[in-house]
């Protein structure tokens, strides 16, 4: 048994999308987007979801934000007032008093600010939704919140089209962070900055995690981002969970052939390091008619026979690395050595 | 400037982009998407333009192909295209961007791959069709022969099946296959030059490993010059020979791809190189950041465009004197008053 209570724990958290055909609009399939995976966030801990469009990484946000209803399992979410509730569950009245604790950071800046609002506005309005009268309090917060992200309080009423990228994705965590949340979301915060902002952002989330004791889930498809900022990644493959450690444990040995090609196959920005990459054939299956046994078969090199029939489970194969792969304890992968970034500038 | 640029290797580049100014005339104001480019691609290399939103890249290219769109035009420089057997070289941008000659390079010994595979194919016909068409509008064969000629494109970019995928419809492929049929499509004239212009972008990073290994092997193959455009530092580690790194309309380095990397001379360069999240790095570390954001091309500073960014900015020069490209080795180019004294006086 765990001591400490995580402040997330899902468990076999399923979510299907039914496929309608017809005149009738009958049921005719499922795409199983989110197919009974489980993990637990501790307080004060970066955990990543990363995996390719269509893996269900999403969808998994949403299903914790309760954006979406699961189509089956547990979300437990510890509350401030320490209680642990269902969030999966709680009819969408009863979860009311939790939801200000889970926030979300979109990945779009330029989509996800009203246009019409002013930064005031925008930052103010989750005060204003939660009771906060006083325009003066409401004013005063939206300040300290600017600071916090390192924006100037003065450009308060000013509209989000004479703000920067990346300055927008500073008001949206803002945002995010007036009522003082202790789960922060946050699905590609910084895929569609450039990359010279990319860092500025990522390294404010750091401080902010520090600052203020935030844990966060971070969605991601980039592997370099999610290195910098996770203490541990999960790795998902069309809807399953296929692997999940210590970031460093992942990214040096890799217990599963998907987790090794995804490694791979991330160009290398250093043109000494132009190595033969593992290059996997065909596509990432069909979540609506996924391969039988495990769904990474079709496409891995390590695939035996029993692959094909039956499915793999997620098992602990050493303390904090659970792999879900027949072979796992069998082969051997490689990973990515952290030794610098191997540039000599100057 | 062409003779600073002319490389020691004998043989003259296939393309020579010298002093390139693309500029859009809105009514806010003039937008300098291009302001004064110099680059050059040798015959079966792989050069990458590597730069961030607003930088030009994509514009470069364009220009080159003489299809920006109004209201921008190119106000200024060459491009000079080199044949094997003709004695000077083509100025594309003398062309008339409507007329036969410019149409004939544009698809045949000019190619394009966009980033976009979803929307880069008409929706209303067939893949087969497409390539077909552009097989037809540049060479004298049948209905036959390009259609066989395509179903052999197909499987030389990888598809499966492709007898049965020619008669299939862009929706029904994956964005992985449009990306290969684009890539096919843009091969079937055997260009000299292929652009490929932020080719795996939308892609998954496994697709991408697939479509940046296929354009290797047919460069290869082919033994055609290839322009990559992306803002992706780890695309142009691995694919390219030479790079140029632009910043808002500007070179300001060019060299072979292991001096950019490994001895990177302009401060822009050596910061993004550092700011760039690296797969290599330890967990949970801080990355160096530049200050500030791209200016908007409205408010595009003086002097030097990256001065109010730069950690190294000298007060009085990179604010007031505009650096030009200068060699720094014989291949290796910076703008930058770093490495040359401003002129006497600051150009009006």
């Amino acid at each position: 048994m765990r001591m400490v209570v995580p402040l997330l724990e899902v468990r076999n958290l399923q979510r299907f999308f039914p496929i309608r055909k017809g005149l009738l609009r009958r049921i005719v399939g499922q795409v199983r987007a989110v197919d009974d995976i489980s993990f637990h966030i501790n307080k004060g801990e970066t955990l990543s979801l990363v995996g390719e469009s269509g893996c269900g990484k999403t969808t998994t946000a949403r299903c914790i934000l309760r954006a979406l209803k699961p189509t089956s399992g547990e979300v437990l979410f510890q509350t401030a007032e320490g209680e642990v509730v269902d969030t999966a569950e709680l009819p969408k009245a009863a979860l009311k008093p939790f939801r200000h604790q889970m926030q979300m950071i979109f990945q779009d800046p330029f989509s996800s600010l009203n246009p019409r609002m002013t930064v005031f506005d925008i930052v103010a309005e989750p005060l204003l939704a939660s009771g906060v009268k006083s325009r003066e309090q409401r004013r005063r917060r939206v300040e300290e919140l600017l600071e916090l992200v390192r924006l100037r309080p003065e450009f308060m009423q000013r509209f989000p089209h004479a703000f920067s990228g990346g300055q927008r994705q500073r008001i949206g965590i803002a945002r995010a962070l007036a009522l003082n949340p202790s789960l922060i979301v946050a699905d590609e915060p910084v895929s569609a900055l450039d990359v010279s902002v990319q860092a500025q952002i990522l390294n404010l989330m750091l401080d902010l995690q520090d600052e203020l004791g935030l844990t966060y889930l971070f969605v991601a498809h980039d592997l370099s981002v999610v290195k910098h900022i996770s203490d541990r990644v999960a790795v998902m493959y069309v809807g399953k969970i296929v692997e999940i450690a210590e970031t460093k444990t992942l990214f040096k040995a890799p217990k599963h052939p998907y987790t090794e090609a995804l490694l791979s196959a991330v160009p290398k920005p250093d043109p000494r390091r132009r190595s033969e990459r593992i290059v996997l054939q065909g596509e990432v299956a069909d979540p609506a008619h996924p391969p039988s046994g495990c769904y990474f078969h079709p496409r891995c090199a390590h695939a035996i026979d029993r692959c094909k029939t039956e499915t793999p489970s997620l098992e602990e194969i050493q303390p904090g690395q659970f792999v879900s792969c027949h072979r796992a304890r069998e082969i051997s992968l490689n990973g990515v050595e952290a030794q610098g970034n191997g540039m000599t500038i100057g | 400037m062409a003779d600073q640029i002319a490389r020691a290797n004998g043989q003259p580049p296939m393309l020579t982009v010298e002093g390139l100014k693309t500029y859009f005339f809105t009514d806010e104001g003039t937008v300098r998407a291009v302001d004064g480019a110099s680059f050059e691609v040798q015959a079966g290399k792989t050069v990458g333009i590597v730069g961030e939103s607003g930088c030009g890249k994509s514009v470069t290219a364009l220009s080159i192909l003489r299809i920006v769109e109004r209201p921008g035009r190119i106000v200024a420089g060459q491009i000079l295209l080199r044949r094997p057997n003709a004695k000077a070289p083509v100025d594309l941008a003398l062309l008339e961007a409507e007329g036969a000659e410019i149409r004939a390079i544009r698809g045949g010994e000019i190619a394009l791959v966009f980033q976009e595979p979803m929307t880069s194919f008409s929706p209303h016909y067939t893949i087969g069709n497409q390539i077909v068409e552009t097989i037809q509008l540049h060479q004298d064969v049948g209905k036959e022969e390009a259609r066989n000629r395509t179903i052999e494109l197909l499987r030389m970019v990888g598809i499966p099946n492709p007898e049965r995928r020619i008669d299939e419809y862009p929706f029904e492929l994956s964005g992985g296959l449009r990306q290969r049929m684009m890539i096919a499509m843009a091969l079937s004239c055997n260009p000299k030059i292929l652009i490929a212009d932020e080719p795996t972008t939308a892609l998954d990073v496994t697709t991408q490993a697939q479509i940046l290994d296929l354009l290797r092997d047919i460069q290869q193959r082919t033994q055609m010059s290839v322009i990559i455009i992306t803002h992706d530092m780890g695309v142009i580690a691995e694919m390219t020979d030479d790079v140029i790194v632009m910043y808002l309309g500007r070179v300001v380095e060019s060299g072979p791809v292991d001096e950019i990397f490994h001895q990177p001379k302009h401060p822009y360069t050596q910061a993004l190189l550092r700011s760039i999240p690296s797969i290599f790095a330890e967990p949970r570390t801080k990355l160096p950041t530049i200050a500030g954001s791209i200016p908007h091309p409205h408010n595009r500073p003086t002097g030097c465009p990256f001065h109010p960014r730069c950690a190294e900015a000298m007060p009085g020069i990179c604010d007031r004197h505009e650096p030009r490209l200068r060699p720094i080795s014989e291949a290796h180019f910076a703008s930058c008053f770093l490495y040359h004294e401003p002129e006497a006086a600051p150009p009006s």
